[in-house]
């Protein structure tokens, strides 16, 4: 892979921060877009902008094919059996929010329960709180160890037959740990129990077959796949996207409306409430085009290597302590310096040019568990360098100096 | 000194620094200088929650002037609460309440007031200021 060409569709990585050049390593909480994606943006709004699926005219067809291509893009890439499975949404918390309000009021009463797992992030847990909360229901986690790798040997008697529904990350935002998402549904399927996967972390770094991992519900977010912000993928199985009420009220999720009755239109659009954002699909499409040109695969490849060399650079800082040691990894490498705060250590960093996360990231029992504040987070893209990593380290050295 | 006398002495000081990293150095060294919070203050009544990092504050209102202690589990942010427990302490309510802390913004450090930061520095000059005007009430009665 030749990253020096790659690094050349993403503008911003030129960018100069306090005198510096830029080391971007904040990729978890949004990737950096590049120039197919930020053209598309363009052409889109440049020459047929247009609300879709009402209108007669020219404009309207074509912003509505280009719309609805990107919807047949996005089932293309996680293989979806049919097109129909992909709902556009916000992002991967409204899609989360709508499985979690449409299971709950289709299927949740009191005393059932939703088994979720110790290392979610906030959008993965406070959904099924507030929806548990509503039907008497209870929210059950799977718990972990303390290098963050859950403790499968416990699933079998979470899986009751209380719980309704699992809903599991693939990959942990602040971990970085890769679960065992085959076993999970696997276990959950057996007991005849659908499972919704937060693939936020995961599309981007590993191909996913929704097909193959038979998941019932994926969610992820465009902005953390290349593609523009505010708008994210919900896919189900035609037999659960079916089988559950609708969302919001509104435009385009009808076929007939009569101040007696309405009745709902088919899938996806069902779930499709208001003018959807169009041109956040068509960026998104052109991401896709752009990741799958290059080859998840030879993209996991990159990352995964460069992942390790900075897991064996930073691990020989002395006092750097590694918050996550999962085996199976992806993506983010949580860290402390001594026992320093971690706003401190980001802090020192940003001056350096370098864009980590600092805090809980969203995941105050992550942190609570391990009796810490909270983290600082670098986390890496296929763009991101050795020589960065290298920059990374030097900084931090810096940095600790400052803060012994 | 007045507040804006202690000001313009920090102001002068960190026109040494061109570089941000000496810069912080300089604010690390100074939070090593902050009075102390008591232990027994460092409770949480006295915790104000920033998003990233605490810190505890006590104000002794005594003689007509307030005096601050304080303390932060991050050392940049205590760095930061020490100029400002520097440049506010020792004066009157009616001072404190009335001060424009511009000091912040000549050493480049604005952003950390910012409230998406977080950091508590925004949420701790609130707290003195209230502090200061509670004081206030509590003289004129």
């Amino acid at each position: 892979m030749d990253i020096e060409a790659i690094r050349k569709d993403f503008p911003i990585l030129d960018t100069k921060v306090y005198g510096k050049r830029l080391v971007y390593l904040d990729n978890g909480a949004t990737t950096q877009k590049p120039t197919a994606v930020l053209e598309a943006l363009d052409h889109y709004y440049k020459t047929y902008n247009s609300n879709v699926h009402r209108g007669v005219h020219l404009l309207s067809q074509q912003a509505t094919d280009a719309f609805e291509a990107a919807r047949t893009k996005v089932a293309a890439f996680i293989n979806a059996k049919h097109t129909y499975e992909v709902i556009f949404t916000k992002g991967t918390t409204d899609g989360i929010n709508l499985i979690a309000s449409c299971f709950g009021r289709g299927f949740l009463k009191a005393g059932d329960s939703i088994l979720i797992s110790a290392m979610e992030h906030h959008s993965n847990i406070v959904p099924w709180q507030m929806i548990c909360e509503e039907k008497g229901a209870t929210v059950k986690v799977i718990p972990m160890n303390e290098d963050g790798v859950l403790q499968m040997d416990q699933l079998p008697a979470l899986l009751d037959d209380t719980v309704k529904l699992v809903a599991c990350t693939y990959v942990s935002n602040s971990l970085g740990t890769v679960n065992p998402v085959r076993e999970i549904i696997k276990q959950a399927h057996s007991k005849g129990i659908p499972v919704l996967l937060d693939g936020a972390q995961a599309v981007q770094h590993i191909p996913v077959d929704v097909q193959e991992l038979d998941v019932d519900f994926l969610v992820f977010s465009s902005h953390k796949l290349y593609g523009p912000t505010g708008v994210g993928i919900l896919y189900g199985k035609e037999e659960w996207l079916n089988k559950l009420p609708p969302y919001q009220g509104g435009g385009d999720m009808i076929k007939t409306v009569t101040f007696a009755k309405t009745t709902y239109n088919d899938l996806p659009f069902k779930f499709e409430a208001g003018t959807p954002d169009m041109s956040g699909a068509v960026g998104l499409a052109a991401a896709i085009d752009y990741v799958t040109a290059i080859g998840l695969d030879n993209i996991q490849k990159e990352e995964q290597a460069l992942l390790a060399y900075a897991l064996e650079q930073l691990t020989a800082i002395e006092g750097l302590r590694l918050v996550g040691k999962s085996p199976e990894r992806s993506g983010v490498i949580s860290f402390l310096y001594k026992n320093t705060h971690p706003f401190d250590v980001g802090e020192l960093l940003d001056k350096q040019g370098i864009a980590v996360r600092t805090g809980h990231h969203c995941c105050q029992p992550v942190m609570d568990f391990l009796g810490i504040p909270g983290t600082a987070r670098a986390s890496f893209a296929f763009y991101n360098t050795k020589e960065e990593v290298d920059i990374l380290v030097a900084a931090l050295k810096k940095a600790a100096a400052m803060l012994d | 000194m007045t507040i804006q006398e202690k000001q313009d002495e920090i102001i002068e000081e960190f026109e040494l620094f061109s570089d941000w990293m000496d810069k912080y150095e300089n604010i690390i060294q100074i939070g090593k200088e902050l009075p102390m919070i008591e232990e027994q203050y460092k409770t949480e009544d006295h915790l104000i929650r920033g998003c990233q990092s605490r810190v505890w504050l006590h104000a002794e209102y005594k003689d007509g002037v307030i005096n601050f202690t304080a303390d932060s589990d991050a050392v940049i942010t205590r760095g930061l609460i020490s100029l400002v427990v520097k440049v506010l302490s020792g004066h009157t309510p009616k001072e404190i309440a009335g001060a424009d802390l511009y000091f912040i913004d000549s050493i480049g450090l604005t952003s950390h007031l910012s409230p998406t930061r977080s950091n508590g520095l925004l949420s701790m000059v609130k707290q003195i200021k209230a502090y200061a005007i509670a004081f206030q009430v509590q003289e004129q009665k």
